[in-house]
């Protein structure tokens, strides 16, 4: 079948089987030729596909326990952030680590060791896993954790499914106060002003920026800054103070087909980026809103990679250690703002410390990260390869969930000895390179 | 708390509306062939909605002593009965395979006639109660694709319809759930045609909304009643012509 994923490029020749437990999964994975977990295909580019068979989760999809007292949830890998939500918020739990999407599957969300709004107080996903069963070619079925078999945990948490194939998974939700964040808003006129921000808003335990990245001169970098906490039963509206973990059912929208490849152009993105930072109140401003919309804005519109056309789009998210970001974002926005390409998805968060550990590769470091959506086109690659020439000049290194077309050279520029790391684990848990996806194979990551 | 009995439990659309009537308030009991895996389905369901949820065996083919058995040991706390037990087989044997034919009409029908008597008496003894069975469209028109499954699921289908009939003046709601194409275990490597075929979770909650609206027949999804009536309506001769349907 074709089988894509979220930036709907490339589009590839799979199989996909859906083993029905744990025993089937097990039994699949013994017989199957090379293959590539995959969850909900929530990742933009060719990590969880590959022309033959693809192993998906979707049906490992059953929670096994959850202990009130210490919020530890025992789930297989196919059960979604999502359904952990529908199930536990009104209890009054949340998620430890979310990314903007609440449609991955646990498995995907270790093996992309994904990172949320609060990486700055709360690390990655990974860290709030306390074991983690894995199947791998050459020890069978394993359990991992920070304490036993440390080095294959780590070199799982970020190994984009190349160590194995997750089965289950032990996560500790984290106590909410309310179902609504107590959000401010700042208005930032440029990109110093969004970096100065960041740095006094560390208190916060959700802060991200949206910032205008075609805007140039003394308004290069003007930005929308948002950050929140819980909100206490007491600060919501009367009507909602009795019932403070109730769901307001989010209105759901739906892009129903492919929008035509003219719909997303500069003068289109450029308009809606003035719309955009025009509506936001001048200064500083506050609300009460929903953890839907402050957590998942884009999740209400189903399907919304759609308005990317048919041939697709690409992620692109690096992050910069804060002492070169100074001098190296507006060189990076210089060269977008030239190019005419971008979009309005485009966000900054300055990272906290990030533990690190032999053989792992996750993707987040102390700086700024930028993530950006393109419109995939012929002038988009050129521009792209200038961009990893000044991200890697910088010190920075690329998100391998969001790539498509990243070269093995900028990738071991990048993530350096890591890289020798996490091979020399994968050789001993896979020699043979049965755990191998199309990006793998493109940037030199199999054994 | 109203508590549901459910035959059949590990099948794809059972355990999408099972859930769903857990997460309505409903505590449940799972019955069928493998106990690991309603043990399995039953812990998600726990977990999810902090219901109770319990297990035990149920075999279609079993002896009908054995049905009464199980009705006797959970009657008095049972208010529901939703039946989702249901083999296709492989039809093309089914042609010419007697004991296969024999299974597939007991699993779709004849197997079932115990417990749903057992369960009609109990409730229209109490004036109260509800069950739900799973037929399939199958059941509205003997097609030669699938005629040994499709003439079990007429048969529940007529039953039904007439335990609705005697039991309307009791209080006692039936009511007959026909799918149409749904993407379940079932069906699994079969081509259906994407636009046509429902989710477990469409039909479950199709199920849970025809309950509610206390409807005694529910298509899923709703426009299979009319796929069906134009089916119906095909003169024989014509529909004779027509194998490749």
């Amino acid at each position: 079948m074709l089988l894509t994923s979220w930036g709907k490029h490339p589009v590839v020749n799979a199989t996909v089987t859906s083993p029905r437990d744990m025993d089937a999964a097990v039994a699949h994975l013994e017989r199957t030729g090379r293959t590539i977990g995959r969850g909900l295909g929530r990742s933009y580019g060719d990590s969880a596909l590959n022309e033959g068979d693809v192993t998906s989760c979707l049906r490992l999809n059953h929670m096994e326990s959850f202990d009130p007292e210490t919020g530890v949830l025992v789930a297989e890998a196919g059960v979604s952030l999502a359904e952990i939500l529908d199930a536990f918020l009104p209890r009054g739990w949340f998620l430890p680590v979310t990314p903007g999407t609440k449609f991955v599957t646990l498995g995907g969300a270790v093996a992309s060791d994904v990172h949320g709004k609060d990486h700055h107080a709360a690390g990655t996903f990974s860290r709030h896993v306390l074991w983690l069963d894995l199947w791998t070619p050459a020890l069978g079925l394993i359990r991992c954790s920070p304490e036993e078999n440390a080095d294959i945990f780590h070199a799982t948490a970020g190994g984009m499914g190349l160590t194995g194939f997750i089965l289950r998974m032990a996560l500790r939700l984290q106590p909410a106060a309310s179902a609504w964040i107590a959000q401010d808003m700042v208005k930032a006129e440029n990109l110093a002003a969004i970096m100065e921000t960041f740095e006094h808003s560390g208190h916060y335990p959700f802060s991200v920026a949206w910032i205008d990245c075609l805007k140039t001169g003394a308004a290069q970098g003007r930005s929308v800054f948002m950050a929140g906490r819980f909100a206490q039963p007491e600060e919501l509206p009367e009507d909602r103070r009795e019932n403070p973990h109730a769901v307001a059912a989010p209105r759901a929208l739906s892009v129903p087909f492919d929008f035509p490849a003219f719909a997303l152009n500069r003068f289109s993105v450029r308009a809606f980026n003035a719309l955009y930072y025009g509506r936001a109140p001048r200064g500083k401003s506050s609300g009460i809103v929903s953890y839907n919309s402050f957590f998942y804005p884009l999740d209400a519109i189903h399907d919304w990679n759609r308005i990317y056309g048919r041939r697709g789009f690409t992620q692109y998210q690096f992050v910069i250690p804060k002492e070169a970001a100074g001098r190296g974002l507006p060189r990076i926005l210089d060269a977008i703002a030239a190019s005419g390409q971008g979009s309005f998805l485009a966000v900054l968060k300055l990272f906290g410390k990030q533990e690190t550990y032999p053989g792992n590769i996750s993707f987040p470091a102390e700086g700024y990260t930028l993530a950006l959506d393109f419109a995939m086109n012929d002038k988009l690659l050129p521009l792209l390869d200038r961009l990893d020439a000044m991200v890697l000049d910088c010190g920075g290194h690329h998100y391998l969930t969001k790539d498509c077309r990243l070269s093995p050279e900028t990738l071991g520029r990048g993530y350096g000895a890591a890289l020798d790391e996490f091979r020399a684990v994968k050789a001993r848990l896979d020699p043979k390179n049965l755990f191998s996806s199309l990006q793998s194979r493109r940037l030199g990551l199999d054994v | 708390m109203p508590t549901m009995l459910i035959l059949g439990a590990t099948s794809d659309i059972a355990r999408a509306t099972a859930l769903a009537f857990a997460r309505k308030g409903w505590d449940l009991r799972l019955t069928g062939r493998d106990q690991d895996a309603l043990r399995r389905i039953a812990q998600d369901i726990a977990v999810r909605t902090g219901r109770k949820v319990d297990c035990a065996p149920f075999d279609a083919l079993a002896p009908a002593e054995e049905h009464a058995a199980l009705w006797n040991s959970v009657a008095a706390d049972t208010d529901a009965l939703f039946c989702a037990v249901g083999l296709l087989g492989d039809q093309e044997a089914a042609r010419h395979d007697l004991a296969l034919a024999g299974r597939i009409v007991a699993s779709n029908f004849t197997g079932l006639l115990p417990i749903l008597a057992l369960a009609a008496d109990a409730f229209e003894a109490r004036g109260r109660g509800l069950i739900i069975a799973v037929s399939s469209v199958a059941g509205d028109r003997g097609r030669a694709s699938n005629y040994t499954y499709g003439s079990a699921k007429a048969g529940l289908t007529a039953y039904l319809s007439g335990l609705r009939q005697r039991l309307s003046a009791s209080g006692v709601q039936v009511l007959t759930v026909l799918p149409g194409f749904v993407a379940t275990a079932m069906t699994e490597g079969m081509n259906l045609p994407a636009p046509l075929t429902a989710t477990p979770e469409q039909v479950a909650a199709d199920i849970l909304r025809a309950v509610e609206k206390k409807r005694g027949v529910v298509y899923t999804r709703w426009f299979w009643r009319w796929i069906m009536a134009v089916i119906r309506a095909i003169p024989e001769g014509v529909f004779q012509k027509m194998r490749g349907l």
